[in-house]
């Protein structure tokens, strides 16, 4: 007996080949945030749909068993934390709550901007989660009697 | 061509789209007109030389169209005629509507023409951004650098927003257990 | 000054269908209408004719000197455009769950079965 979730073989074989470039991609526009435009909230977004797309393809089973959902949930409500620790020790650091105390180095280089990548980063992941678990709530919704997904 | 040509072209090709959203009975065709209207206001973005605003908009427009289709498809719900209040209701809009755009045309006269913005504060942001902060991208030196208390707030709502959908989706997804 | 107008009427289209559809379908797309045309006419205030992207490059900094857009409008419609998402999420959420208990999207039978 053939067991059927999700799509067809063809989807399923080019979302496993594809899906990496596609986190690729998005760490690319989080980490370059300072450099090009984009920057956290469009590459956060772009890691959420890279998930979205390995949930389509394959069903929910084996999405619930790929990624750890309660890992996910930790780590959204960790960057948030994490996000109020940068800022607070900008107060350590001397000056006001969220100031820029790395120090910024040459211009268009990667490492450069004080605080600006890490604040990217953080936030990056923060949406990427938050988005990717309302889909995944309300993928295993049942609305009416006997209805799946 | 001049660029008000294609706004304008794409802005009446919005407003057609939008009506054409909320008049047609059909519930996929009227989500996948709202997705045109958002990839025009996306193309919009493009013309008025913001990339940055083009690729948030284009990717949180996708997001929005999958979450409606998830939930409102395959749901049978009856169609009413509308009752006579109704179209009472209809005609005194429109009607109050079509005046206020009349009676608010001369208040945008005296708004700044088109293409000549006041540009008082960003002129100290144009010249200092990239000396105060390091980073060349300006709209992210803004955002993070010189108002990153506004993206704390943006943070703290989007955070509370899809804390409220987790809960409300939640009690119902229990029930649905303990009932089987 | 036409420009300015078609996005007002854009926001009034959003008004309309907020006051008079009995769908909650509808209703929720207006407000979704009502967000993209507050967007657009604060983007077009930030216009400046034959300028740039607010991004410096390395090639085009020897050359002239060359004018940019306004980007304090841009950094504050960036956190707008995600602010509507959450909010679009939230409802659809509601809606989800007002059909669970009442078996419909009218908002008229709403009112008057309890649950």
């Amino acid at each position: 007996m053939k067991q059927q979730t999700g799509m067809t073989l063809i989807v399923k074989t080019i979302t496993r080949l594809t899906v990496w470039l596609i986190i690729l991609y998005g760490f690319y526009i989080i980490l370059h945030g300072h450099l090009t435009p984009g920057g956290g909230f469009g590459g956060g977004v772009i890691l959420a749909l890279a998930f979205l797309n390995v949930l389509l393809a394959y069903g929910r089973e084996f999405t619930g068993k790929w990624l750890k959902i309660p890992f996910l949930e930790k780590l959204e409500s960790f960057s948030i934390i994490l996000f109020l620790l940068v800022g607070i020790s900008g107060i350590l650091a001397g000056k006001l709550f969220l100031a820029n105390f790395i120090s910024k180095g040459h211009k268009y280089h990667l490492l450069s901007a004080g605080t600006i990548p890490v604040f990217n980063i953080i936030i990056g992941i923060k949406v990427a989660m938050s988005l990717f678990l309302v889909i995944w709530i309300l993928s295993g919704l049942k609305l009416e009697e006997g209805e799946e997904t | 061509m001049p660029i008000e040509t294609w706004l304008t072209f794409v802005l009446g090709f919005m407003i057609i789209g939008s009506i054409v959203a909320l008049e047609i009975k059909d519930i996929l065709s009227s989500i996948i007109s709202i997705g045109v209207v958002g990839l025009g206001v996306s193309v919009a973005f493009l013309f008025l030389q913001a990339p940055d605003l083009a690729i948030v908009q284009f990717l949180f427009e996708i997001f929005a169209i999958i979450i409606l289709v998830k939930v409102f498809i395959k749901k049978d719900y009856h169609q009413e005629e509308p009752s006579k209040i109704n179209k009472i209701l209809v005609g005194v809009t429109v009607i109050t509507l079509v005046a206020i755009f009349i009676f608010s045309i001369s208040v945008f006269e005296n708004i700044p023409p088109f293409g000549k913005p006041l540009m008082e504060t960003s002129k100290y942001y144009l010249e200092n951004g990239a000396r105060d902060t390091g980073a060349t991208n300006l709209v992210s030196a803004i955002i993070l650098d010189y108002r990153a208390y506004d993206t704390l707030g943006e943070v703290t709502v989007l955070f509370t927003a899809i804390l409220g959908a987790l809960t409300v989706l939640r009690i119902s997804t229990r029930k649905n257990k303990n009932k089987e | 000054m036409i420009i300015y107008l078609l996005c007002f009427i854009l926001f009034l289209v959003g008004i309309y269908g907020v006051i008079t559809k009995r769908d909650l379908v509808k209703i929720i797309l207006s407000i979704a209408i009502m967000g993209y045309s507050a967007n657009l006419f604060l983007i077009l205030f930030a216009y400046k004719k034959s300028a740039l992207y607010p991004i410096l490059d390395p090639i085009l900094e020897k050359s002239v000197e060359i004018s940019m857009v306004d980007p304090l409008p841009q950094a504050l419609v960036l956190t707008s455009i995600v602010i509507e998402l959450g909010t679009t999420a939230l409802l659809v959420s509601l809606a989800a769950r007002l059909f669970q208990k009442y078996r419909t999207f009218d908002i008229t039978k709403i009112r008057r079965l309890l649950g």
